[in-house]
């Protein structure tokens, strides 16, 4: 049986139309094409490498914001690698922390083998199983317009959605390399000084 | 020892070989550090403690130690200082998520107890021990050891300024001929 995947760049647009001055941090890979490619903002921190660490990164922004919400956009492979963090963020419970998991149950950027996630690993479930407030697994880009106004709910603690997407590598929107930059870029957008 | 009981406990002159935990907190938080995240080991439990019970600070336990080096780089971002507890075996699983600091050049602390090294009673904890400094310095880490309580407050001070006022990432390494033998 088929089940339905959504266009990811479709969905991506459509929840970053709504962010609302949401701060983002990308998942490194497709991802921070997909957020790029929906329109660069000093308010994206775009990771290119440090595989596992983007939901990380939004809960130590997350704590230090409390009064701005945080939107995690990463793949599924990450956010395996990441497995733990799952359970890091239940106990830490911010409640201006969201993650959205890209799932095309594959990893995408190193030849399309088949990750955790197609062979029956549920990431929505794991983070109900660990305490997020919210979760879970949308396959319809209707279902994302859902997701969107549900988002602008206020949140009990963190709240994780994975998004089945269709497994196909898109043309790159790349994000800028220079992490330095990106990341003075980003401080510089909540009137931090740059370094 | 309570917070409070700690703050107020400044009019006595500390005996840094034994009271360096109750400086560092001093030291830690006069930095500004307003989130500390750890694997525990038991040369970090007073600091732990102190510093869960501190309601200007947040605190995370760790699954694993690189979760720590993610969650200080994002602190940053959003304006905060801090550091990261772990015990030396916990260097080893930090070390491709600190390209994450390194290649952000976002000032990054690292306090590390050090096992494997000094009257070690388990081998298990030596290869990785001996490892520590050389790893760290081989992704881009700065790397300060302390031998004493004394030593280890100086060393602590001016490395906290290394890290937030020259955005250096540093792991100021905790001897552990100073944390003396595990006790079972």
């Amino acid at each position: 049986m088929t089940q339905h995947q959504m266009d990811r760049r479709a969905a991506v647009n459509k929840l970053l139309a709504a962010r609302d001055g949401a701060l983002v941090v990308t998942g490194l890979g497709s991802p921070s094409y997909d957020v790029h490619a929906a329109g660069d903002e000093d308010s994206n921190f775009y990771l290119w490498g440090a595989m596992g660490g983007a939901a990380l990164t939004g809960l130590g922004l997350a704590q230090a914001q409390r009064d701005t919400r945080v939107m995690v956009i990463t793949g599924d492979g990450e956010q395996l690698m990441a497995f733990g963090a799952l359970a890091t963020i239940a106990v830490a419970a911010p409640k201006n922390l969201d993650i959205i998991v890209l799932d095309n149950q594959h990893f995408g950027e190193t030849g399309m083998q088949p990750s955790h996630t197609g062979r029956g690993i549920c990431l929505a479930r794991v983070a109900a199983a660990t305490g997020f407030a919210d979760s879970a697994e949308l396959r319809s880009l209707e279902e994302v317009d859902a997701l969107v106004d549900r988002l602008r709910m206020p949140a009990a603690g963190p709240r994780l959605f994975v998004l089945k997407i269709k497994a196909e590598n898109l043309p790159r929107s790349l994000p800028p390399r220079d992490a330095v930059f990106v990341k003075n870029r980003f401080r510089a957008h909540l009137g931090l000084a740059p370094c | 020892m309570t917070v409070a009981e700690v703050m107020s406990a400044g009019t006595t002159p500390r005996d840094l070989a034994t009271d360096w935990p109750l400086e560092l907190y001093d030291l830690l938080k006069a930095a500004g550090i307003r989130q500390v995240s750890y694997v525990p080991d038991a040369g970090h439990s007073t600091l732990i403690r102190l510093f869960s019970e501190d309601r200007d600070v947040t605190t995370n336990v760790l699954t694993t130690e690189e979760e720590g080096i993610a969650i200080a780089t994002g602190a940053w971002l959003g304006g905060e200082r801090s550091v990261v507890l772990m015990q030396s075996s916990g260097v080893g699983n930090c070390i491709n998520m600190l390209s994450l600091p390194v290649q952000t050049r976002t000032p990054m602390f690292m306090l590390v107890t050090m096992r494997g090294e000094w009257a070690e009673f388990n081998p298990w904890q030596v290869p990785m021990g001996q490892a520590t400094e050389a790893a760290l310095r081989a992704i881009g880490v700065t790397v300060m050891r302390a031998e004493t309580g004394e030593d280890l407050v100086e060393v602590v001070a001016q490395a906290a300024g290394m890290a937030f006022e020259a955005d250096q990432q540093i792991a100021v390494l905790i001897g552990q001929r100073l944390l003396g033998k595990k006790k079972w």
